[in-house]
Protein backbone atom coordinates (compact mmCIF):
# COMPACT_ATOMS: atom_id res chain seq x y z
CA UNK A 1 0.00 0.00 0.00
CA UNK A 2 1.56 3.23 -1.12
CA UNK A 3 0.41 6.32 -0.15
CA UNK A 4 1.91 10.23 -1.80
CA UNK A 5 1.09 13.37 -0.65
CA UNK A 6 -1.36 15.09 -1.90
CA UNK A 7 -1.35 18.87 -0.22
CA UNK A 8 1.58 19.42 2.65
CA UNK A 9 0.50 21.84 5.96
CA UNK A 10 1.32 25.08 4.32
CA UNK A 11 -0.79 24.39 1.33
CA UNK A 12 -3.42 23.38 3.24
CA UNK A 13 -3.16 26.42 5.35
CA UNK A 14 -3.44 28.34 2.01
CA UNK A 15 -6.38 26.46 0.90
CA UNK A 16 -8.42 27.01 4.45
CA UNK A 17 -7.77 30.65 4.03
CA UNK A 18 -9.18 30.93 0.74
CA UNK A 19 -12.13 29.08 1.26
CA UNK A 20 -12.66 31.37 4.09
CA UNK A 21 -12.02 34.49 2.54
CA UNK A 22 -14.41 32.87 -0.31
CA UNK A 23 -17.03 32.47 2.44
CA UNK A 24 -16.48 36.08 3.79
CA UNK A 25 -16.79 37.41 0.01
CA UNK A 26 -20.68 35.72 0.21
CA UNK A 27 -21.77 35.46 3.89
CA UNK A 28 -20.00 38.90 5.03
CA UNK A 29 -20.90 39.43 8.35
CA UNK A 30 -22.17 35.95 8.84
CA UNK A 31 -25.65 37.09 10.86
CA UNK A 32 -27.96 35.07 8.85
CA UNK A 33 -25.56 32.22 8.53
CA UNK A 34 -24.10 28.88 10.16
CA UNK A 35 -21.57 26.65 9.81
CA UNK A 36 -21.86 22.67 10.15
CA UNK A 37 -19.43 20.30 10.07
CA UNK A 38 -20.45 16.57 8.93
CA UNK A 39 -19.33 14.12 11.52
CA UNK A 40 -16.98 13.02 11.52
CA UNK A 41 -14.36 14.52 9.65
CA UNK A 42 -15.82 17.49 8.76
CA UNK A 43 -15.44 19.26 12.02
CA UNK A 44 -11.98 19.27 11.61
CA UNK A 45 -12.65 21.52 8.69
CA UNK A 46 -15.45 23.50 10.15
CA UNK A 47 -13.50 24.16 13.17
CA UNK A 48 -10.23 25.55 11.45
CA UNK A 49 -12.45 27.42 9.08
CA UNK A 50 -14.38 29.56 12.28
CA UNK A 51 -11.06 29.59 13.94
CA UNK A 52 -9.70 31.68 10.89
CA UNK A 53 -12.77 33.86 10.29
CA UNK A 54 -12.68 34.83 14.19
CA UNK A 55 -9.01 35.69 14.54
CA UNK A 56 -7.75 36.56 11.21
CA UNK A 57 -10.81 38.53 9.87
CA UNK A 58 -12.31 39.68 13.10
CA UNK A 59 -15.94 37.86 12.39
CA UNK A 60 -17.21 37.83 16.04
CA UNK A 61 -20.16 35.86 16.09
CA UNK A 62 -20.10 32.80 14.37
CA UNK A 63 -22.73 30.00 14.95
CA UNK A 64 -20.93 26.43 14.13
CA UNK A 65 -22.57 23.12 14.89
CA UNK A 66 -21.10 19.90 14.20
CA UNK A 67 -24.30 17.04 11.82
CA UNK A 68 -24.43 13.68 12.56
CA UNK A 69 -25.67 11.27 9.34
CA UNK A 70 -25.27 8.52 10.79
CA UNK A 71 -28.90 7.45 11.18
CA UNK A 72 -29.68 8.88 7.87
CA UNK A 73 -27.26 7.60 5.69
CA UNK A 74 -28.69 5.09 3.02
CA UNK A 75 -25.81 1.92 3.38
CA UNK A 76 -27.52 0.89 6.87
CA UNK A 77 -27.38 -2.58 6.75
CA UNK A 78 -25.64 -3.14 3.18
CA UNK A 79 -22.05 -3.05 4.42
CA UNK A 80 -20.27 -5.43 6.36
CA UNK A 81 -19.67 -2.73 9.27
CA UNK A 82 -22.08 -1.41 11.65
CA UNK A 83 -22.78 2.03 11.53
CA UNK A 84 -21.80 4.08 14.77
CA UNK A 85 -22.94 6.71 15.33
CA UNK A 86 -21.15 10.27 16.21
CA UNK A 87 -22.64 13.38 18.27
CA UNK A 88 -24.68 15.97 17.06
CA UNK A 89 -23.91 19.56 18.27
CA UNK A 90 -26.20 22.17 17.14
CA UNK A 91 -27.46 24.51 19.76
CA UNK A 92 -28.86 27.15 17.42
CA UNK A 93 -31.86 27.18 14.82
CA UNK A 94 -31.23 26.61 11.60
CA UNK A 95 -34.82 27.97 10.47
CA UNK A 96 -34.56 30.92 7.60
CA UNK A 97 -30.44 30.96 8.02
CA UNK A 98 -27.57 30.00 5.39
CA UNK A 99 -26.23 27.10 5.74
CA UNK A 100 -22.55 26.01 4.88
CA UNK A 101 -22.30 22.70 5.01
CA UNK A 102 -18.99 21.49 5.50
CA UNK A 103 -16.91 18.09 5.20
CA UNK A 104 -13.24 17.23 4.05
CA UNK A 105 -13.78 14.82 1.23
CA UNK A 106 -16.48 14.88 -1.72
CA UNK A 107 -16.63 11.77 -3.11
CA UNK A 108 -19.94 9.43 -4.27
CA UNK A 109 -22.20 12.60 -2.81
CA UNK A 110 -23.99 10.03 -0.41
CA UNK A 111 -23.19 11.55 2.65
CA UNK A 112 -23.82 15.02 1.52
CA UNK A 113 -27.71 13.56 0.64
CA UNK A 114 -27.80 12.37 4.41
CA UNK A 115 -26.72 15.61 5.17
CA UNK A 116 -29.56 17.25 3.13
CA UNK A 117 -31.98 14.65 5.25
CA UNK A 118 -30.69 15.27 8.44
CA UNK A 119 -30.77 19.01 8.00
CA UNK A 120 -34.46 18.67 7.88
CA UNK A 121 -34.66 17.54 10.99
CA UNK A 122 -33.32 21.12 12.35
CA UNK A 123 -35.66 23.50 10.64
CA UNK A 124 -36.33 24.72 7.12
CA UNK A 125 -32.82 26.50 5.94
CA UNK A 126 -32.96 29.53 3.62
CA UNK A 127 -30.49 28.34 1.18
CA UNK A 128 -27.34 25.47 2.01
CA UNK A 129 -24.47 25.80 0.60
CA UNK A 130 -21.70 22.81 0.48
CA UNK A 131 -17.85 23.46 0.90
CA UNK A 132 -15.73 20.46 0.82
CA UNK A 133 -11.57 20.51 1.39
CA UNK A 134 -10.83 18.11 -1.05
CA UNK A 135 -13.26 17.49 -4.48
CA UNK A 136 -13.14 13.65 -6.19
CA UNK A 137 -14.44 14.41 -9.29
CA UNK A 138 -16.13 11.87 -11.50
CA UNK A 139 -16.72 9.88 -8.52
CA UNK A 140 -20.18 11.25 -8.05
CA UNK A 141 -23.19 8.57 -7.36
CA UNK A 142 -25.69 11.73 -6.84
CA UNK A 143 -25.68 15.20 -8.92
CA UNK A 144 -24.39 17.08 -5.94
CA UNK A 145 -21.58 19.44 -6.51
CA UNK A 146 -19.61 21.83 -3.62
CA UNK A 147 -20.04 25.80 -3.83
CA UNK A 148 -16.72 25.90 -2.52
CA UNK A 149 -14.26 23.20 -2.85
CA UNK A 150 -10.10 23.43 -1.56
CA UNK A 151 -8.70 20.86 -4.01
CA UNK A 152 -10.21 18.86 -7.03
CA UNK A 153 -8.67 15.62 -6.99
CA UNK A 154 -8.70 12.88 -9.97
CA UNK A 155 -8.65 9.65 -8.02
CA UNK A 156 -9.02 6.64 -9.48
CA UNK A 157 -11.61 3.68 -7.62
CA UNK A 158 -9.18 1.92 -5.04
CA UNK A 159 -7.27 5.07 -4.55
CA UNK A 160 -8.35 6.89 -0.98
CA UNK A 161 -8.02 10.15 0.51
CA UNK A 162 -6.83 10.41 3.53
CA UNK A 163 -6.63 13.51 5.50
CA UNK A 164 -5.01 13.89 8.82
CA UNK A 165 -5.25 17.10 11.56
CA UNK A 166 -2.59 18.47 13.85
CA UNK A 167 -5.06 17.77 17.00
CA UNK A 168 -6.39 14.72 15.53
CA UNK A 169 -3.62 12.72 13.96
CA UNK A 170 -0.73 15.08 14.85
CA UNK A 171 0.35 16.21 11.38
CA UNK A 172 -2.18 18.12 9.02
CA UNK A 173 -1.69 16.57 5.64
CA UNK A 174 -3.65 14.79 3.02
CA UNK A 175 -2.49 11.74 1.67
CA UNK A 176 -3.74 9.33 -1.49
CA UNK A 177 -3.34 5.94 -0.60
CA UNK A 178 -3.53 3.10 -3.24
CA UNK A 179 -5.15 0.29 -1.94
CA UNK B 1 -15.64 -0.75 14.43
CA UNK B 2 -17.92 -2.12 17.28
CA UNK B 3 -21.07 -4.12 17.32
CA UNK B 4 -23.15 -6.21 19.79
CA UNK B 5 -21.96 -9.77 20.51
CA UNK B 6 -25.42 -11.04 19.92
CA UNK B 7 -28.76 -11.21 17.25
CA UNK B 8 -30.89 -11.06 19.77
CA UNK B 9 -31.77 -9.32 23.38
CA UNK B 10 -32.73 -12.67 25.10
CA UNK B 11 -31.73 -11.41 28.39
CA UNK B 12 -28.52 -9.61 29.89
CA UNK B 13 -26.36 -12.42 30.86
CA UNK B 14 -26.18 -12.65 27.19
CA UNK B 15 -24.34 -9.44 26.89
CA UNK B 16 -21.17 -8.71 27.99
CA UNK B 17 -19.55 -5.05 29.47
CA UNK B 18 -19.16 -3.08 26.04
CA UNK B 19 -22.54 -4.38 24.48
CA UNK B 20 -23.73 -2.07 27.69
CA UNK B 21 -20.92 0.68 26.19
CA UNK B 22 -22.23 0.40 22.38
CA UNK B 23 -25.59 0.73 23.55
CA UNK B 24 -25.54 3.41 26.20
CA UNK B 25 -23.74 5.24 23.50
CA UNK B 26 -25.75 4.83 21.02
CA UNK B 27 -28.68 5.66 23.32
CA UNK B 28 -26.97 9.25 24.03
CA UNK B 29 -27.31 10.17 20.24
CA UNK B 30 -31.00 8.78 20.06
CA UNK B 31 -31.82 10.84 23.41
CA UNK B 32 -30.28 13.80 21.59
CA UNK B 33 -32.98 13.18 18.15
CA UNK B 34 -36.05 12.31 20.47
CA UNK B 35 -35.32 16.16 22.41
CA UNK B 36 -35.33 17.65 18.65
CA UNK B 37 -38.70 19.69 17.28
CA UNK B 38 -38.11 16.77 14.43
CA UNK B 39 -38.02 13.60 16.21
CA UNK B 40 -37.71 10.64 13.65
CA UNK B 41 -34.95 8.95 12.06
CA UNK B 42 -35.45 7.14 8.88
CA UNK B 43 -32.71 4.34 9.66
CA UNK B 44 -35.18 1.53 10.01
CA UNK B 45 -37.12 2.65 7.11
CA UNK B 46 -37.19 -0.78 5.68
CA UNK B 47 -37.75 -3.07 8.35
CA UNK B 48 -40.75 -4.54 9.76
CA UNK B 49 -41.06 -4.94 13.22
CA UNK B 50 -43.54 -7.48 15.32
CA UNK B 51 -44.90 -6.35 18.54
CA UNK B 52 -46.18 -9.67 20.10
CA UNK B 53 -47.64 -9.29 23.57
CA UNK B 54 -48.79 -12.16 25.07
CA UNK B 55 -49.02 -10.75 28.52
CA UNK B 56 -50.68 -7.50 29.43
CA UNK B 57 -48.34 -4.22 29.17
CA UNK B 58 -48.79 -0.43 28.66
CA UNK B 59 -45.85 1.23 29.16
CA UNK B 60 -43.42 -1.33 27.51
CA UNK B 61 -45.42 -2.08 24.67
CA UNK B 62 -46.12 2.22 24.40
CA UNK B 63 -42.17 2.77 24.66
CA UNK B 64 -41.03 0.39 22.23
CA UNK B 65 -43.92 0.98 19.95
CA UNK B 66 -42.16 5.04 19.71
CA UNK B 67 -39.08 3.50 19.46
CA UNK B 68 -39.80 1.68 16.44
CA UNK B 69 -41.83 4.79 14.96
CA UNK B 70 -38.86 7.45 15.66
CA UNK B 71 -36.85 4.93 13.87
CA UNK B 72 -39.37 4.73 10.97
CA UNK B 73 -39.70 1.15 11.07
CA UNK B 74 -43.07 -0.48 10.10
CA UNK B 75 -45.05 -1.80 13.26
CA UNK B 76 -47.59 -4.51 13.45
CA UNK B 77 -49.08 -5.54 16.79
CA UNK B 78 -50.13 -8.88 17.89
CA UNK B 79 -52.08 -9.24 21.65
CA UNK B 80 -52.78 -12.37 22.69
CA UNK B 81 -56.19 -11.49 23.90
CA UNK B 82 -57.92 -10.90 20.81
CA UNK B 83 -55.86 -13.96 18.63
CA UNK B 84 -56.23 -17.10 17.77
CA UNK B 85 -53.76 -18.05 20.64
CA UNK B 86 -57.19 -18.62 22.61
CA UNK B 87 -58.72 -20.93 20.01
CA UNK B 88 -55.19 -23.29 20.65
CA UNK B 89 -52.48 -22.24 18.16
CA UNK B 90 -48.88 -22.60 19.53
CA UNK B 91 -46.10 -20.01 19.94
CA UNK B 92 -44.09 -21.10 17.02
CA UNK B 93 -47.74 -21.32 14.58
CA UNK B 94 -48.32 -18.15 16.10
CA UNK B 95 -45.56 -16.41 15.48
CA UNK B 96 -44.21 -18.44 12.00
CA UNK B 97 -47.40 -16.76 10.70
CA UNK B 98 -46.47 -13.57 11.69
CA UNK B 99 -43.11 -14.23 9.98
CA UNK B 100 -44.42 -15.09 6.76
CA UNK B 101 -45.72 -11.73 6.35
CA UNK B 102 -41.64 -10.81 6.09
CA UNK B 103 -41.16 -9.58 9.60
CA UNK B 104 -37.25 -8.96 10.73
CA UNK B 105 -37.90 -8.22 13.88
CA UNK B 106 -40.12 -9.27 17.11
CA UNK B 107 -40.51 -8.00 20.02
CA UNK B 108 -42.11 -10.21 22.74
CA UNK B 109 -43.29 -10.31 26.14
CA UNK B 110 -44.46 -13.64 27.63
CA UNK B 111 -45.61 -15.07 30.59
CA UNK B 112 -43.44 -18.09 30.75
CA UNK B 113 -39.62 -17.61 31.40
CA UNK B 114 -37.19 -18.79 28.47
CA UNK B 115 -40.62 -18.35 25.32
CA UNK B 116 -37.49 -15.57 24.14
CA UNK B 117 -35.04 -18.33 24.24
CA UNK B 118 -37.38 -20.99 23.00
CA UNK B 119 -38.31 -18.71 19.97
CA UNK B 120 -34.78 -17.48 18.67
CA UNK B 121 -33.99 -21.29 18.26
CA UNK B 122 -36.68 -21.85 15.65
CA UNK B 123 -37.39 -18.57 14.03
CA UNK B 124 -35.31 -16.29 11.75
CA UNK B 125 -36.03 -12.91 13.01
CA UNK B 126 -33.69 -11.27 15.35
CA UNK B 127 -35.69 -11.48 18.82
CA UNK B 128 -36.65 -8.84 21.25
CA UNK B 129 -37.40 -9.86 25.17
CA UNK B 130 -39.75 -7.16 26.52
CA UNK B 131 -40.13 -9.82 29.51
CA UNK B 132 -40.71 -13.20 29.67
CA UNK B 133 -42.33 -14.59 33.23
CA UNK B 134 -39.82 -13.68 35.99
CA UNK B 135 -37.15 -14.53 33.92
CA UNK B 136 -35.72 -11.31 32.46
CA UNK B 137 -36.59 -7.96 31.47
CA UNK B 138 -33.19 -6.85 29.61
CA UNK B 139 -34.68 -3.41 28.27
CA UNK B 140 -35.87 -2.45 31.44
CA UNK B 141 -32.41 -3.08 33.24
CA UNK B 142 -30.74 -1.17 30.66
CA UNK B 143 -32.69 1.79 30.66
CA UNK B 144 -31.93 1.58 34.55
CA UNK B 145 -28.46 1.66 34.57
CA UNK B 146 -28.09 3.99 31.71
CA UNK B 147 -30.40 6.60 34.26
CA UNK B 148 -28.43 6.02 37.34
CA UNK B 149 -25.21 6.79 34.83
CA UNK B 150 -27.22 9.57 33.97
CA UNK B 151 -27.75 10.72 37.75
CA UNK B 152 -24.61 10.03 39.32
CA UNK B 153 -21.83 10.16 36.08
CA UNK B 154 -21.53 6.34 36.37
CA UNK B 155 -22.74 2.56 37.89
CA UNK B 156 -19.30 1.25 38.69
CA UNK B 157 -18.75 0.94 42.12
CA UNK B 158 -22.49 2.54 43.19
CA UNK B 159 -24.15 1.02 45.95
CA UNK B 160 -27.75 0.05 44.55
CA UNK B 161 -30.83 -1.59 46.53
CA UNK B 162 -33.63 -3.28 45.11
CA UNK B 163 -36.23 -3.37 47.53
CA UNK B 164 -39.39 -5.36 47.20
CA UNK B 165 -41.00 -8.42 45.42
CA UNK B 166 -37.70 -10.21 44.17
CA UNK B 167 -39.28 -13.86 43.52
CA UNK B 168 -41.62 -12.90 40.48
CA UNK B 169 -39.63 -9.61 39.56
CA UNK B 170 -37.99 -9.92 35.99
CA UNK B 171 -36.49 -6.74 36.25
CA UNK B 172 -34.83 -7.74 39.89
CA UNK B 173 -33.25 -10.49 37.88
CA UNK B 174 -31.95 -8.52 35.14
CA UNK B 175 -31.08 -5.36 37.18
CA UNK B 176 -28.80 -7.77 39.25
CA UNK B 177 -27.10 -8.77 36.01
CA UNK B 178 -26.49 -5.26 34.41
CA UNK B 179 -25.34 -3.75 37.60
CA UNK B 180 -23.35 -6.43 38.67
CA UNK B 181 -21.56 -6.92 35.23
CA UNK B 182 -20.76 -2.66 35.23
CA UNK B 183 -19.09 -3.10 38.75
CA UNK B 184 -22.11 -1.54 40.93
CA UNK B 185 -22.70 -3.35 44.42
CA UNK B 186 -26.61 -4.61 44.30
CA UNK B 187 -28.48 -5.72 47.66
CA UNK B 188 -31.96 -6.69 47.54
CA UNK B 189 -34.59 -5.88 50.54
CA UNK B 190 -38.10 -7.01 51.21
CA UNK B 191 -39.93 -9.83 52.93
CA UNK B 192 -38.22 -13.00 53.52
CA UNK B 193 -41.36 -14.79 51.45
CA UNK B 194 -40.62 -12.56 48.36
CA UNK B 195 -36.93 -13.40 48.08
CA UNK B 196 -36.04 -15.83 45.86
CA UNK B 197 -34.07 -19.56 47.14
CA UNK B 198 -30.15 -18.99 46.73
CA UNK B 199 -30.70 -15.62 46.05
CA UNK B 200 -27.26 -14.73 46.99
CA UNK B 201 -25.11 -17.14 44.50
CA UNK B 202 -26.24 -14.12 42.03
CA UNK B 203 -23.79 -12.51 43.68
CA UNK B 204 -26.49 -9.77 46.18
CA UNK B 205 -26.47 -9.73 50.06
CA UNK B 206 -30.28 -9.90 51.30
CA UNK B 207 -30.92 -6.83 53.83
CA UNK B 208 -34.07 -7.45 55.57
CA UNK B 209 -33.88 -3.86 57.34
CA UNK B 210 -35.02 -1.20 54.86
CA UNK B 211 -33.67 1.92 56.66
CA UNK B 212 -30.39 0.04 57.16
CA UNK B 213 -30.75 -0.55 53.00
CA UNK B 214 -31.60 3.25 52.75
CA UNK B 215 -28.39 4.37 54.68
CA UNK B 216 -25.97 2.38 52.69
CA UNK B 217 -26.95 2.99 49.06
CA UNK B 218 -26.59 5.29 46.56
CA UNK B 219 -29.89 4.07 44.68
CA UNK B 220 -33.16 2.53 45.78
CA UNK B 221 -35.07 0.72 43.08
CA UNK B 222 -38.64 0.47 44.67
CA UNK B 223 -40.63 -2.44 42.75
CA UNK B 224 -44.11 -2.62 42.21
CA UNK B 225 -46.12 -5.34 44.22
CA UNK B 226 -47.60 -7.56 41.67
CA UNK B 227 -50.58 -8.65 43.19
CA UNK B 228 -50.99 -10.45 39.83
CA UNK B 229 -48.71 -12.88 40.47
CA UNK B 230 -49.06 -12.94 44.05
CA UNK B 231 -51.38 -16.43 44.21
CA UNK B 232 -50.60 -16.91 47.72
CA UNK B 233 -50.42 -14.41 50.53
CA UNK B 234 -46.56 -13.85 50.88
CA UNK B 235 -47.07 -11.46 53.59
CA UNK B 236 -50.05 -10.15 56.10
CA UNK B 237 -51.58 -7.02 54.79
CA UNK B 238 -50.42 -4.33 52.35
CA UNK B 239 -50.29 -2.16 55.14
CA UNK B 240 -48.36 -4.26 57.05
CA UNK B 241 -45.79 -4.39 53.84
CA UNK B 242 -46.09 -0.89 53.19
CA UNK B 243 -44.68 -0.11 57.01
CA UNK B 244 -42.25 -2.10 56.63
CA UNK B 245 -40.61 -2.10 53.18
CA UNK B 246 -42.64 1.48 51.48
CA UNK B 247 -40.68 4.49 51.52
CA UNK B 248 -42.06 7.79 52.48
CA UNK B 249 -40.17 11.77 52.56
CA UNK B 250 -39.89 10.76 57.01
CA UNK B 251 -37.94 8.04 56.10
CA UNK B 252 -35.66 9.54 53.61
CA UNK B 253 -35.24 12.38 55.96
CA UNK B 254 -34.26 10.66 58.85
CA UNK B 255 -31.31 9.41 56.42
CA UNK B 256 -27.94 11.45 56.57
CA UNK B 257 -27.92 11.55 52.60
CA UNK B 258 -30.12 11.96 49.60
CA UNK B 259 -30.58 8.81 48.00
CA UNK B 260 -31.79 8.61 44.26
CA UNK B 261 -35.28 6.53 44.05
CA UNK B 262 -35.95 5.03 41.07
CA UNK B 263 -39.33 2.88 40.29
CA UNK B 264 -40.21 0.74 37.04
CA UNK B 265 -43.49 1.45 37.11
CA UNK B 266 -46.44 1.28 37.29
CA UNK B 267 -46.47 2.78 41.18
CA UNK B 268 -49.04 1.85 43.48
CA UNK B 269 -49.10 4.82 45.24
CA UNK B 270 -48.41 4.54 48.64
CA UNK B 271 -47.74 1.29 48.99
CA UNK B 272 -44.61 1.14 47.84
CA UNK B 273 -43.54 4.93 47.49
CA UNK B 274 -45.66 7.57 48.63
CA UNK B 275 -46.51 9.95 46.29
CA UNK B 276 -44.56 12.58 47.38
CA UNK B 277 -41.34 10.61 47.23
CA UNK B 278 -42.72 9.80 44.02
CA UNK B 279 -42.72 13.14 42.89
CA UNK B 280 -39.92 14.60 44.72
CA UNK B 281 -36.50 15.65 43.28
CA UNK B 282 -34.60 12.58 44.50
CA UNK B 283 -37.13 10.30 42.15
CA UNK B 284 -35.70 9.91 38.52
CA UNK B 285 -39.09 7.66 37.70
CA UNK B 286 -40.15 10.24 34.29
CA UNK B 287 -36.18 9.89 33.49
CA UNK B 288 -36.68 6.24 33.10
CA UNK B 289 -39.46 6.52 30.96
CA UNK B 290 -38.21 9.31 28.86
CA UNK B 291 -34.82 6.97 28.62
CA UNK B 292 -36.41 3.92 28.00
CA UNK B 293 -37.09 5.11 24.64
CA UNK B 294 -33.74 6.10 23.57
CA UNK B 295 -32.55 3.01 25.04
CA UNK B 296 -35.08 0.65 23.01
CA UNK B 297 -33.98 2.79 19.64
CA UNK B 298 -30.34 2.10 20.61
CA UNK B 299 -31.01 -1.82 20.89
CA UNK B 300 -33.42 -2.14 18.03
CA UNK B 301 -31.12 0.17 16.00
CA UNK B 302 -28.23 -1.72 16.89
CA UNK B 303 -29.62 -5.25 16.05
CA UNK B 304 -31.15 -4.69 12.93
CA UNK B 305 -27.76 -3.52 11.64
CA UNK B 306 -26.91 -7.46 12.06
CA UNK B 307 -29.89 -8.49 9.87
CA UNK B 308 -28.60 -8.89 6.46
Amino acid sequence: MGQKVLLSEKEINIILHRLACQLLENHLDFKETVLIGIQPRGIFVAKRLTQILREEYGVTRIQTGYLDITFYRDDFRRGDRVLEANKTDIDFLVEDKKVVLIDDVLYTGRSIRAALTAMQSFGRPKEIELLTLIDRRFSRHLPIQPNYRGRQVDAINDERVKVMWEENEGEDVVYLVNG
Amino acid sequence: MSELSVHHLLGIKYLNEADIDLIFETADQFKEVINRSIKKVPSLRDITIANIFFENSTRTKLSFELAEKRLSADVINFSAGQSSVKKGETLIDTVNNILSMKVDMVVMRHPNPGAGIFLSRHVKASIVNAGDGAHEHPTQALLDSYSIREKLGGVAGKKVVIVGDILHSRVALSNIFALKLQGATVKVCGPRTLMPKHVESLGVEVEPNLRKALNWCDVANMLRIQNERLDISYFPTIREYTQQFGVNRKLLDSLDKDIVIMHPGPINRGVEITSDVADSKQSIILNQVENGVAIRMAVLYLLASKIK
